[in-house]
């Protein structure tokens, strides 16, 4: 029973590891692939491993599962919002057909960084 | 099981497609993150299919590692050094 609780969660999240791979390897520009790859690749993750949790039960591999789990999620999000900043602060341009410009304030930003 | 691996590979290697192919720094610095963190799931399930419980060190390990190359990938795309 718990063995196929567990499986149904890492399916579930490898499936999410893969549309977010889709997603970064289809989508226009830094700014996207890194909001869809990031979000489906952490959560996709953290379903893996809590299916490893299920699966093992409180042996000493199932807790240092969790341990990872904890480690994905607060590292993961802090890594994406760390990245999207230098590639903004690099100057790399966001797709032109978004059509999104920059405000003053974010121009000065830029420039004083 | 034996699919569920192959799409994790799969997934490594659409990773290695972007970067390969990224069209700037960024992009290349996103990929190896996404890494990362993909290589920690499949971490997960070599250690269930192989029944070696010594494989979710390697994925902790590998999840702290990953975080400071890429705050470190980050600062350097920034154009700061590492001690501001």
């Amino acid at each position: 029973m718990n063995e196929n609780i567990g499986y149904i969660f890492i399916t579930i999240g490898i499936l999410f590891d893969l549309f977010g791979c889709i997603g970064l390897v289809r989508l226009p520009d830094v700014y996207n692939r890194l909001q869809a790859a990031a979000k489906c690749v952490t959560l996709g993750t953290c379903g893996t491993l809590f299916g490893f949790f299920v699966i093992s039960g409180f042996t000493a591999a199932g807790m240092k599962a969790l341990l990872a789990l904890a480690f994905v999620l607060i590292t993961a999000p802090a890594g994406a919002q760390a990245l999207s900043r230098a590639a903004y602060l690099s100057g790399v341009r966001s797709w032109k057909k978004a059509g999104y410009e920059d405000s003053k304030e974010e121009r000065e930003l830029r420039e004083t960084a | 099981m034996n699919i569920l691996m192959l799409v994790l590979v799969l997934c490594c290697f659409l990773c290695l497609y972007r970067i390969l192919r990224g069209e700037s720094a960024a992009d290349r610095a996103v990929a190896v993150d996404i890494l990362g963190i993909v290589v920690v799931g499949f971490a997960a399930l070599l250690a269930l299919k192989e029944q070696a419980g010594y494989l979710m060190d390697i994925a902790i390990a590998w999840t702290l590692q990953s975080f400071i190359a890429v705050i470190a990938l980050a600062k350097y795309l920034e154009g700061k050094h590492f001690d501001e």
